[in-house]
């Protein structure tokens, strides 16, 4: 067993994890913070997608272990006294999700993106997309709402 | 996956040392080449020993003609660095290239350069730019590094520190990805130096390999219209799924001469 201190959304944990635990599985399992989902496993989908000290990483392919002493944001840290962050507004009004199984990797990444460059290009927007995987919607209304994010 | 012991060790003398005390120990970095090879029960280490925090690797200096890069620099630190983009313009353009963002957030040089993929794109930059691998024992030429598929000089107890590349006067990355994985089909370092050219090439045999004859004759013609005598020996190439070794001999040659061409 491994400890570790971690600060997931501005909240404090001490967790003991399995030395081979995932941080997918930490988050999910453990915390029961399952807004960050799991599509393949095998760091191709993005639905993982949250954010290590800034960054957006695949969290099934980092292991918990790996990330003591770290700051952590979930799909679950976006939104703020119940309103919801402006990435998460504008898939909303673009209908960029329909069963919304990727969405909360896309909304990570995409925030992840518009703080790395605030107003990127189409092509710079699926560029970035490229690390995720969406069955439904053709992306286009995904590439839509990051757009209309940008004029916010 | 299967069960190892986690370590994290915050120096090289500790990572040593722990190497020394395990019986079948895997050196973990960013780990997005290792910890999908443990999922996949590809590999069976009994420690995975962490050096992902040892600060003094993720540095890159400039000095004396040549960029050091601490083994721990992820492809987005290399893709991002003015030092890099300025200087050898090839392989920011490299960086860019591997894997998605996110992967690119946490996949290493050192990693990508110790696991020696034959599709990997670090070692042709690494074979073109006249670079050496430092490591916590001694200096590899990289013409002595790359051995096989998946095979090093490294020795077992050996850690990657840094990459030290030679700068050009100017440099390209010609890549011709596989669609799904992203991995170099075939690609191409090219590098000029004051009457020196270096090329090296990834994806489409067993291990990178450096075009001697070839950078010979464009040492004193640097012109594309070379490439139309040029025979792409494809005996030893890769022949699978993704694409037949005639089919990788022709990617070859259109690569080299769009280099040439934006390097003329």
């Amino acid at each position: 067993m491994v400890k570790i201190n971690i600060n997931i959304n501005n909240k404090a944990y001490s967790e003991e994890v399995e030395d081979n635990t995932l941080l997918v599985e930490l988050l999910r399992d453990k915390l029961g913070l399952t807004g960050t989902h799991v599509g393949c496993d095998t760091s191709q989908c993005g639905a993982c997608v949250i954010h290590v000290d800034g960054d957006s990483v695949k969290s099934c392919t980092v292991l918990a272990a790996q990330v003591n002493g770290k700051n952590l944001t979930t799909v679950e840290g976006l939104a703020s006294e119940g309103q919801l962050h402006p990435i998460q507004k504008s898939f909303q009004n673009n209908h960029a999700l329909q069963c919304g199984f990727c969405t909360p990797g896309l909304v990570m990444s995409a925030v992840d993106l518009l703080k790395k460059n605030s107003s990127p290009s189409e092509d710079e927007i699926r560029d970035w997309f490229e690390g995720h995987i969406c069955r439904c919607t053709g992306y286009k209304n995904i590439i839509k709402a990051v757009q209309e994010a940008i004029t916010q | 996956m299967y069960n190892f012991k986690y370590h994290k060790a915050e120096t090289i003398e500790t990572a040593r040392s722990l190497i020394a005390k395990s019986d079948d120990p895997k050196i973990l970095a960013g780990g997005h080449t290792l910890i999908p090879t443990l999922k996949q029960r590809l590999s069976q280490p009994s420690d995975i020993i962490d050096i992902s925090s040892i600060d003094e690797l993720k540095m890159i200096t400039l000095g004396d003609g040549f960029v050091t890069i601490g083994a721990l620099c992820t492809h987005s630190d290399i893709s991002n660095s003015p030092d890099i983009k300025k200087n050898i313009t090839g392989l920011a353009d490299l960086a860019k290239q591997i894997g998605d963002p996110q992967v690119r957030h946490k996949g290493t040089i050192g990693g990508s350069v110790a696991n020696a993929d034959p599709a990997a794109d670090y070692p042709a930059a690494v074979l073109a730019l006249d670079g050496e691998v430092i490591t916590s024992t001694e200096n590899h030429k990289a013409t002595n590094f790359f051995v096989d598929m998946f095979e090093t000089s490294l020795d077992p107890d050996e850690i990657i520190t840094g990459i030290r590349l030679k700068i050009p006067n100017s440099s390209t990355y010609k890549k011709f990805r596989n669609p799904a994985s992203g991995y170099a089909m075939v690609g191409v370092f090219m590098s000029r130096y004051d009457n020196d050219v270096k090329i090296a090439v990834t994806g489409a045999s067993s291990s990178a390999y450096r075009m001697l004859d070839l950078e010979d004759s464009l040492k004193s013609n640097f012109n594309n219209d070379i490439m139309a005598d040029v025979n792409i020996d494809t005996t030893n190439f890769n022949d699978d799924i993704h694409a037949s070794a005639k089919y990788r001999g022709t990617i070859l040659k259109v690569l080299l001469e769009e280099a040439i061409l934006e390097l003329k």
